[in-house]
C-alpha cells in the first residue's frame, strides 16, 4: 500500500482507460436510482437538444475515482472528492466512448493528507474541471 | 422566473433512515465496473481496517439523491427539473459509508445565484447515522438552464 513517505508533489498515479457503453449507463441508472432518460433514451436525448445519449455525471465521477482508489489500496482513504462537470460524455449506440484518466499528487498536507489532481478526457477533450481528491495515506517509514 | 434567493439557508427535515446493505454496495460497485474487494468481501475490508464492506467514494449520491428530492420538488421553490444539469459535486467524508449503516440526511440550501442567464443552486446534504455520528457531507451544484440556452 502507498504511504505518505512514498509520494512527492508531482508523483504521477498510474493512468487508466475506461470504455463506456450504453449498457453501462443503464446499469448505473438502476444502481443509483437516476433514471433521467437523457442517459439511456436516444430519442429523448436528441429531443432536448443533446447530440445523443450522455453519461451520468455521477457515473463519470465514480469511474474517474478508480485511478485514486486503485492506487491508494484502501478506497476508504479518500476523505474528500470533488469535480466540476464541464462537458458531457456522449455515448453513441455502436461505438460508445473511451474515458482516459490521469492523476498527479499536487500537494502534501499535514496529518498524512495529500491532494491528487485528476484529468479526465474523451477524444482528447477535457470532461471535468477542478477534479481533486484528498487522500489520507499511512505514514510509512521515513526514508 | 429566477429562483427565490430567500431559500438560501433553508433546512429541510431529516429523511427517513436509509439502511445500507452489502448487496446494494456490491450492485453499485458492479455498476461502476469496480472489482475492488473492499466493496464485496468482508474479510478483505477487515484486513484494511474496516468493520464491514465499505462503499465507493461516490456511493453517498444514492442516499443524497433521495434526500435532495425535497428541494427539487419543493413547489414553493418551483425548480424546473427538466432544465437542470449537474454542475458540480463534492463529497467530504468523516468516514466511508459501510454495510450496516442506518443513515439519515439533512438537506439545506447553501447558495442560489444567477450566471449567464442560468440559475445555479447549491445544496448541502449532511449524512449521519441515526445515532448522530457524522459520515459524509455532499455538496451538489445544479444549473437550471435559462430559456435562451
Amino acid at each position: 500500500m502507498i504511504s505518505y513517505a512514498d509520494v512527492e508533489v508531482g508523483t504521477a498515479l498510474p493512468a487508466q482507460t475506461f470504455p463506456i457503453e450504453r449498457g453501462d449507463l443503464v446499469r448505473y441508472a438502476g444502481a443509483s436510482g437516476d433514471f433521467n432518460p437523457i442517459h439511456w433514451n436516444e430519442r429523448f436525448a436528441t429531443s432536448v437538444g443533446l447530440p445523443n445519449v450522455i453519461a451520468h455525471g455521477m457515473y463519470t465521477m465514480a469511474v474517474v475515482a478508480r485511478v485514486v482508489t486503485d492506487w491508494a489500496g484502501d478506497p476508504g482513504a479518500v476523505v474528500e472528492y470533488g469535480v466540476r462537470f464541464t462537458r458531457p460524455i456522449v455515448v453513441p449506440d455502436v461505438d460508445g466512448a473511451v474515458l482516459e484518466v490521469a492523476g498527479v499528487v499536487s500537494a502534501k498536507r499535514d496529518d498524512g493528507l495529500i491532494d491528487v489532481d485528476l484529468r479526465a478526457t474523451v477524444g482528447g477533450q477535457t470532461v471535468l474541471a477542478k477534479a481533486r481528491a484528498v487522500v489520507r495515506l499511512p505514514a510509512g517509514w521515513p526514508a | 422566473m429566477p429562483l427565490d434567493a430567500s431559500f438560501v439557508g433553508r433546512v429541510y427535515p431529516p429523511t427517513d433512515a436509509y439502511e445500507v446493505g452489502r448487496e446494494k454496495i456490491r450492485e453499485f460497485a458492479d455498476a461502476i465496473g469496480d472489482p475492488n474487494p473492499a466493496y464485496r468481501d468482508r474479510e478483505a475490508a477487515k484486513s484494511i481496517g474496516h468493520p464491514d464492506v465499505i462503499a465507493p467514494p461516490t456511493f453517498a449520491i444514492v442516499v443524497t439523491i433521495r434526500a435532495s428530492r425535497q428541494v427539487i420538488a419543493d413547489p414553493e421553490l418551483g425548480l424546473d427539473y427538466s432544465r437542470v444539469v449537474h454542475g458540480e459535486q463534492r463529497f467530504v467524508h468523516a468516514r466511508p459509508i459501510r454495510a450496516g449503516d442506518s443513515l439519515t440526511t439533512v438537506v439545506s440550501v447553501e447558495d442560489i445565484r444567477s450566471a449567464a442567464g442560468n440559475d445555479i443552486i447549491t445544496t448541502k446534504s449532511d449524512v449521519s447515522t441515526v445515532d448522530g455520528e457524522p459520515v459524509v457531507t455532499a455538496y451538489a451544484t445544479l444549473v437550471v438552464r435559462g430559456a435562451g440556452s
